[in-house]
């Protein structure tokens, strides 16, 4: 650790950041410019040094997704449990996009990830908070029926 | 071998997160004699005779690890590391979402032990369902005047709180925790110093895995002599397995450390689907090297796995059958480590990316001969060149797949690609 790690910070305020980066993604949708530098302000630090955490971290989004996000885990016991790339093939299809990709009409957004600690009931996907398990094509078009059904 | 589980006792039950549930089983007992019977040093005492090592995967003695914390009175801190993301682990996941309880008594009750005055629960981000049991749980627990001010009327004050990690995997490693628990990028420090010495803002913290929160409790109610009864010599106490992979019944498992690989397998968890053979295990999770099928009676404890070349790891266990490609496996695994290096030093961020183009082009079927070479020389150059253990268990997942399946990646350059069946 370089001296003066510590210096000339307010922890209390410091350690807010994850904190107040997942209000600021709430509320915007994403980590927009304009949202780092308001969190900034706020903790007293600056957009440079908000943006350089921020973007260590995955779950911040720096461009906007869709209204759902598939998020479906490419580890190993979801592909050996006949996951991973078959779902997102499956997925890409129904939807029309790739992975890394969002729907034209912003509505799905379609993403791999690692392990989701749900391997003893793979494969598994996650859409927005919810966790999928045991994962079948079939669950998949259901699942997704539904989702196309909702405003 | 039948055991009555300790750790997943109320797990089946109903409701079995509820505070309600947990006091009615027993709960917080352990916490009220802790407070009642023992002085701090006295519980440091206890732990060590049980002889508990860390379940988060490294088997560090957590005794030895409380000893360590100074006595001093400045600022002490506990961090519940529940930040589970090595591919296979799913056990802390079910602690967490079905007995919260069990692993905040132990926590307070190590909290205790060690003076500090503040627990941080730090929890992956992506796990919502268990975002809103730790907080749901504290709570309760705060209500029922186990947490905050003079804790059941012993003179003790703990806070505790939830911190929700941001998907990045090196966050579960502790000193890259306490970094994000600041709000910074959660990259590792150089140890020494060890957290115990300066950790959470420059002061003392105790880091420990869920799991090993979750037996205190019950070393408080039954004794050291109890838990060190239970499992090996070197290996004392139950264990929660993840079962993955090729098996019938896939899930959590809790049994003695020391049961034997292949009754656990076999015998609890319904053997490999089809009546296909045992190609390979991967014991302890991702970053363990695999055994091979000659090794299946190898029983599951620190010292047997550790002598075997490998790891026990996290306890996550995944089944390979016969027709599994061993390339993949090893190319899946530097994916996963590829994306989740933190980049802060070179040989693990180059050094694994290049391990994967090597892995890719030898399963696609563009390998060369030298490329084993070059993988070999990868793992050479990553292997204790890192500023954490991530390096190493890069290495320990790709070379430790090579070394014991050199045939099948000379095989797929031979062939041009995969012969297993898709
Ligand atoms: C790359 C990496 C990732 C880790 N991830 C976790 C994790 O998710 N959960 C965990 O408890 N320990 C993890 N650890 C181990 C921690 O650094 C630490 O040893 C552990 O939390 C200590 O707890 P224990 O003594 O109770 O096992 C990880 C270590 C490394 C090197
Ligand atoms: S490998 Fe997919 S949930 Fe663990």
């Amino acid at each position: 650790m370089e001296p003066g790690y510590y210096a000339e910070m307010d922890p209390a305020k410091r350690a807010m950041l994850l904190t107040a980066l997942y209000m600021a993604q709430e509320q915007y949708g994403y980590l927009s410019r304009e949202a780092m530098e308001r969190v900034g302000r706020r903790l007293g630090m600056s957009p440079r040094e908000v943006y350089n955490t921020a973007t260590f971290y995955s779950m911040f989004r720096t461009e906007p997704v869709g209204r759902y996000l598939i998020q479906v885990c490419e580890g190993l016991s979801c592909h050996l449990a006949g996951g991973a790339e078959d779902l997102v093939a499956h997925l890409e299809d129904r939807l029309g996009i790739s992975a890394g990709q969002m729907t034209g009409d912003g509505r799905f957004s379609l993403q791999m990830v690692q392990c989701l600690a749900a391997c003893g009931s793979s494969p598994a996907m996650r859409i927005n908070d919810t966790l999928y398990t045991n994962l079948t094509l079939g669950q998949v078009d259901t699942i997704l029926q539904d989702l196309e059904g909702r405003p | 071998m039948t055991f009555e589980p300790v750790l997943l006792r109320r797990t089946s039950l109903p409701r079995s997160d509820s505070i309600d549930v947990y006091l009615a089983n027993d709960g917080y007992a352990a916490l009220a004699r802790a407070l009642r019977d023992y002085a701090p040093g006295e519980l440091i005492g206890l732990v060590k005779a049980s002889k508990l090592r860390g379940r988060g995967g490294a088997g560090f003695p957590a005794g030895l690890k409380w000893g360590f914390m100074p006595q001093s009175d400045g600022p002490k801190y506990l961090c519940v590391n529940t930040d589970e993301g090595e591919p296979g682990t799913f056990k802390d996941r079910e602690l967490v979402e079905k007995d919260p309880h069990q692993i905040i008594e132990g926590a307070i009750i190590a909290a205790y032990a060690v003076g500090a005055e503040r627990a941080f629960v730090y929890i992956r981000g992506e796990f919502f369902q268990g975002i809103k049991s730790w907080i749901k749980a504290i709570a309760d627990a705060y209500a029922r005047g186990f947490l905050g001010q003079n804790i059941l009327g012993s003179g003790y004050d703990l806070e505790m709180s939830v911190h929700r990690g941001a998907g990045a995997y090196i966050c579960g490693e502790e000193t890259a925790m306490i970094s994000s628990l600041e709000g910074r990028r959660g990259e590792p420090r150089l140890k020494p110093p060890y957290p115990a010495e300066k950790g959470y803002w420059g002061q003392p913290t105790l880091v420990h895995n869920v799991e090993t929160l979750a037996n205190i409790p019950h070393i408080v109610n039954h004794g050291a002599e109890w838990f060190a009864s239970i499992g090996t010599e070197k290996s004392t106490g139950p264990k929660i397995f993840c079962v993955s992979g090729h098996v019938y019944r896939r899930g959590v498992y809790e049994f003695p450390l020391g049961i034997s690989l292949r009754e656990l397998l076999y015998e609890h968890a319904g053997g490999v689907p089809g009546g296909k053979a045992i190609k390979a295990v991967i014991p302890g999770g991702a970053s363990t090297p695999p055994l091979t099928a000659d090794q299946l009676d190898i029983t599951l404890d620190f010292e047997s796995l550790e002598g075997a070349g490998s790891a026990l790891g996290t306890g996550a266990i995944i089944v390979l059958d016969e027709d599994t490609c061993m390339v993949d496996v090893a190319r899946r695994s530097a994916r996963f480590f590829a994306h989740e290096s933190c980049g802060r030093c070179t040989p693990c961020r180059v050094g694994t990316q290049r391990a994967v183009d090597v892995l890719e082009a030898i399963e696609a079927g563009r390998g060369v001969p030298e490329d084993l070479d070059r993988l070999e020389a990868l793992c050479h150059g990553i292997s204790g060149n890192t500023f954490c253990p991530m390096g190493d268990a890069v290495v320990s997942a790709i070379g430790g797949t090579l070394v014991r399946f050199r045939d099948e990646f000379e095989e797929h350059i031979s062939q041009g690609g995969c012969a297993a069946p898709a």
